[in-house]
């Protein structure tokens, strides 16, 4: 039950946050934050704990719950929580504090509706990640999508009807064939034992023939990859992030693109293997391609919010490479990313907003010479640029080092070219900072720095960030023993060429790499 | 064994009672307020009845008609939705009638429209088939062209009345030439040929097609789907609602049991045609909607493409076909109920509201109304937490289990088409509300406390389907396979 209460915290907070918009303009606001707040609390208290390091998924979950539901299809609402779905959680109420803080001077209009459906979309994110009956997992897969419409196509900037187009009809595309998997996965197990199941444990012990395991696993990677977004599924994103409000686009940088990612993982990996294991050249490439070209596309920016946008496809390009080398290295690598990045892009983007909102324009070519007009804001955008840039000791430096690492013993020339998306990191986030911070001052007004409270907020990100990039191993054993399942998931399917050998080399450098920063 | 015949029948004899009652009630006295209560009375009480019948079901009365638990499901929803369409129907009348016109006899058709489809879910007959068929079209045409002194309704009602003739003829000569086939005038007779010999003439195909076809003018399935939006923008805003909803479910409960019986879908030509015209109208409606003004043109395109998803659903074949397609139809009812509701009643203070732009930021001037369309807008384009979705879900479900991969291809490219067009139409109820556009103006026409209350009642009730049916779909599963069971069951019965 205490999963429920998990979800049904925010969702259940949303009305009364719209209702309490009558009171005052901040009532919301309060209203989000408690709700949030004691959210991450109940997951931090769930987490906590001797067997918090135990619960691997797959049976053994920290903590588990199940409802019959629609008992025709074989659909429960089944919830169970592990490291992976903890660290995510944790990470999805962060954010969405961030994003509350970065819409607090933002958002002045119909300001309860806007927490409201903030809350509604984290509520759906968090179903997301507690969700193991398939069925389940899709149901709250679209809620989350419809309140993050509504945020764009109401308190979104000029083009926003073109871009809430654009975003809708992209993942609700993607969902629609993964749907179609998810039945048809379903289906089959009718056909095997007799009655339908959408059951994660179920489904896991289904036996696929080659050709449907592919056909399946392909349709999962497009519903997760467009959210990811991977190329070429990722067009949508420049301009959803671009014209949505700066919290708005928080959330779907910081968390929705990692609902994809914990597809990936939850998902595609366990339950395809060999058809994950045959695909994993295209994938990968795929993952280089997207680091790539979206760092190139990045430098090309004068647009600070689209820059960091091609920035944050950059850096999912490496979550997909690590999902798909499959070691247990480059999985612990994935899982940091996502944090790492759901923080640094979160910072990123509420710079980039309050810029926005300062001077009614995106365009770096307008500003130049803020470091002496906001020196709070100039101070944060330049740690989170080096966070971006992947500089040691920061959470960033970590995943994407450690997904390179890992990855290498599989494909080593596509490494090597990904590994240039760090150096292109470095050109683009110096190159935000000098447009926009250093340089001649542009714009002579002079405006307001950050406020007290968000440079609060900011600056308790900063810190997680640089805790993360120092002590990483606070993420990397929560997560490990899902880990370490993933990896035997996918060792057991016949075609896999040297699990051995590279789970002993993974386990041995993750106890070093724990230990020492 | 006759008192056991009675109880089955309750449901068209109480309706039918009711309707001549209406009838003389009006020609005793006008009166309005009273006549309405009295359809809405009617509907209610017959479908009281409902449960009783139950107890005598499955049994065929004559050989005409036969009354199972798939028959009584049906009634169930065509009456309720007859209701809603009642309690709209009364502030949409009140403003666009004058009183000395006369406005009572809309009840009365509509009374006996429904009768039509009652007898049309219960018909398993050419007889009664026909008999139902026609009484729900001409009940229709009079009700499409009742707002008599405009120029829309009576053009709408022309074309519906040519439609009608069309459909009738058609499926007339298709009766006839099956007859002269197969000697037989009941769909078991009738599909008796196709059991015992496995090929069938040609004429008895061709009189087989004829009745399709008839069956799809009616249901409008593309490419017979010319008239669906003219008869839709022109008809009065609860006709249309009517002919969304209650005429074709009448028609969809009439082509399962027509299918099941006759065995139709066994034939690799049907199956193929089937096909066919479900892609057909799913592109049509769905790319036709798409540049749509006007929200009942929209609307009706919509209808076009949702029925070919209910075709695909119909072509998986078996008990899981009829479950989906039972599914699918009860969805579509509450959430076109919902959607035209919003129009009627945002109508009722007024002139008709049926362009795009009427709806610019109504979010922010009718908050619960716009929320109503809003939910219904959701649940056409297929979105989780509303009836739609399950729907889909089962379309999809039964096209899977079936192996249609190309069909349920095509549903989804079409799904995510259709969103475009519910999307734009949902943007604008966000957007903001233009400043050259008068709010709604202060009404002229003075409403007593108790309309509004219908009104709330009436779409208040369609919201929680649409919102039940999307958590908790299971009662209905369950009642849904009973019937199906129950359609089987009879289709298997006797040679």
């Amino acid at each position: 039950m205490s999963l429920w209460l998990l979800i049904l915290i925010p969702i259940l907070a949303a009305p009364f946050a719209w209702m309490a918009q009558q009171q005052s303009r901040s009532a919301p606001r309060w209203i989000a934050l408690g709700a949030l707040s004691v959210d991450g609390l109940v997951a931090l208290l769930l987490g906590t704990g001797e067997h918090a390091t135990q619960a691997s998924g797959h049976g053994a979950w920290l903590v588990e719950s199940s409802i019959s539901w629609i008992p025709r299809w074989g659909i429960s609402l089944h919830l169970g929580l592990d490291g992976l779905s903890l660290i995510l959680i944790v990470l999805t109420v962060l954010v969405g504090v961030v994003a509350t803080m970065a819409s607090w001077t933002e958002i002045q209009n119909r300001v309860g509706l806007f927490h409201c459906n903030v809350l509604l979309a984290l509520g759906g994110v968090i179903g997301v990640f507690l969700a193991i009956d398939l069925f389940l997992f899709f149901f709250f897969w679209e809620l989350m999508l419809v309140p993050m419409y509504l945020l764009i196509v109401i308190w979104g900037h000029a083009q926003r009807r073109h871009a809430s187009f654009k975003f809708f009809l992209f993942t609700q595309a993607g969902s629609l064939v993964l749907l179609v998997a998810i039945v048809a996965l379903a289906l089959l197990h009718q056909q095997a034992t007799g009655h339908p199941s959408f059951d994660y444990a179920d489904l896991m012990d289904l036996t696929l023939s080659t050709e449907m395991a592919r056909w399946l696993m392909l349709a999962f990677l497009i519903g997760f990859l467009v959210k990811l977004p991977a190329p070429p599924f990722h067009t949508w994103l420049p301009d959803t992030y671009a014209e949505a409000p700066t919290g708005a686009t928080i959330i779907l940088a910081g968390i929705l693109a990692k609902t994809g990612a914990y597809g990936l993982l939850r998902f595609t990996i366990p339950m395809f293997p060999e058809a994950m294991h045959e695909f994993t050249p295209i994938a990968m490439g795929l993952g280089v391609v997207g680091i790539l070209y979206a760092a190139v596309l990045a430098c090309a920016q004068t647009d600070i919010k689209r820059l960091v946008a091609y920035s944050s496809i950059s850096h999912m390009g490496f979550i997909l490479l690590g999902a798909f080398a499959g070691t247990e290295l480059a999985l612990q690598g994935v899982v940091m990313q996502m944090v790492a990045h759901g923080l640094s892009t979160g910072g990123l983007f509420l710079v980039a907003g309050a810029l926005e909102e300062r001077y009614q324009t995106r365009e770096m070519s307008h500003m130049g010479g803020l470091w002496a007009v906001t020196p709070r804001l100039a101070t944060m955008a330049l740690v989170f640029a080096c966070a971006s840039l992947g500089l040691p000791g920061m959470a960033n430096f970590i995943g994407e080092f450690l997904i390179l690492f890992g990855s290498y013993a599989t494909q080593p020339i596509m490494i090597i070219l990904a590994s240039l998306g760090m150096v292109m990191a470095a050109i683009y986030s110096l190159g935000m900072m000098q447009r926009t911070f250093f340089g001649r001052q542009q714009d002579t007004r002079s405006v307001q720095d950050l406020s007290n409270v968000v440079f609060g907020t900011v600056l308790l990100i900063a810190a997680l960030q640089i805790c993360l990039g120092l002590y990483p191993r606070v993420v990397l054993s929560t997560a490990q023993p899902v880990m370490n399942q993933l990896v035997q998931a996918a060792a057991s399917s016949p075609t896999m060429p040297h699990p051995l050998s590279e789970s002993l080399l993974s386990s041995h450098l993750t106890t070093s790499q724990g230990s020492t920063p | 064994m006759i008192l056991q015949d009675f109880i089955a029948l309750s449901p068209i004899l109480t309706l039918g009672g009711f309707a001549l009652v209406t009838m003389l009630a009006i020609a005793f006295q006008r009166h309005h307020a009273r006549i309405a209560t009295f359809a809405l009375l009617s509907c209610l009480l017959t479908l009281a009845t409902l449960p009783w019948a139950a107890t005598a079901a499955p049994r065929g009365v004559t050989t005409l008609l036969v009354v199972d638990r798939h028959a009584l499901l049906y009634m169930g929803l065509i009456l309720t939705a007859t209701m809603v369409i009642i309690a709209l129907s009364y502030r949409y009348l009140m403003v666009q009638f004058r009183e000395e016109e006369g406005v009572e006899e809309y009840y009365l058709l509509l009374l006996l429209a429904t009768f039509g489809g009652l007898v049309l879910t219960t018909a398993t007959h050419f007889v009664s088939f026909f008999l139902g068929f026609e009484l729900l079209g001409l009940s229709l045409c009079s009700l499409i062209g009742y707002l008599r002194t405009r120029r829309h309704p009576l053009e709408a009602a022309v074309k519906y009345l040519l439609l009608s003739i069309t459909a009738s003829a058609l499926l007339l000569f298709g009766l006839a030439l099956l007859y002269f086939e197969s000697g037989a005038m009941t769909f078991q007779g009738v599909g008796a040929i196709l059991k015992q010999a496995h090929s069938v003439s040609a004429l008895w195909l061709g009189g087989l097609v004829l009745v399709l076809v008839g069956i799809a003018l009616k249901l409008g399935l593309a490419p017979f789907h010319m008239w669906i939006p003219d008869v839709y923008q022109g008809a009065p805003t609860p006709i249309t609602t009517y002919i969304a909803t209650v005429s074709k479910a009448a028609l969809v409960a009439l082509l399962l049991r027509f299918a099941t019986e006759v065995g139709v879908l066994e034939l690799p030509a049907v199956a193929h045609l089937f096909s066919l015209l479900a892609v057909v109208s799913m592109v049509t409606g769905n790319v036709l909607a798409l540049m749509q003004q006007n929200v009942k043109r929209l609307l009706a395109y919509s209808s076009i493409a949702h029925f070919g998803y209910v075709l695909v659903a119909l072509l998986a074949g078996g008990p899981p076909a009829a479950e989906a397609v039972t599914f699918y139809v009860i969805v579509y009812c509450a959430m076109s109920l919902g959607a035209f509701g919003v129009v009627t009643v945002y109508s009722s203070e007024g002139s008709d509201k049926n362009r795009v732009e009427d709806y610019q930021g109504l979010f922010w001037t009718r908050p619960w109304l716009a929320a109503m369309l809003a939910l219904s807008l959701l649940s056409l384009a297929g979105i989780p937490v509303t009836a739609g979705f399950i729907g889909k879900f089962y379309a999809i479900a039964a096209g899977v289990d079936a192996g249609l991969w190309w069909l349920v291809f095509a549903l989804i490219a079409n799904s995510v088409v259709s969103l475009y067009y519910y999307l734009r139409l949902f943007m604008t109820l966000f957007g903001e509300v233009a400043t050259s556009a008068t709010l709604p103006e202060p009404q002229t026409v003075q409403r007593p406390a108790f309309i509004s209350l219908t009104t709330v009642c009436s779409l208040g009730f369609v919201a929680s389907i649409i919102l039940v049916l999307g958590v908790y779909p299971e009662p209905l599963i369950h009642l849904i396979r009973d019937s199906v069971s129950n359609l089987l069951m009879v289709a298997l019965q006797k040679p």
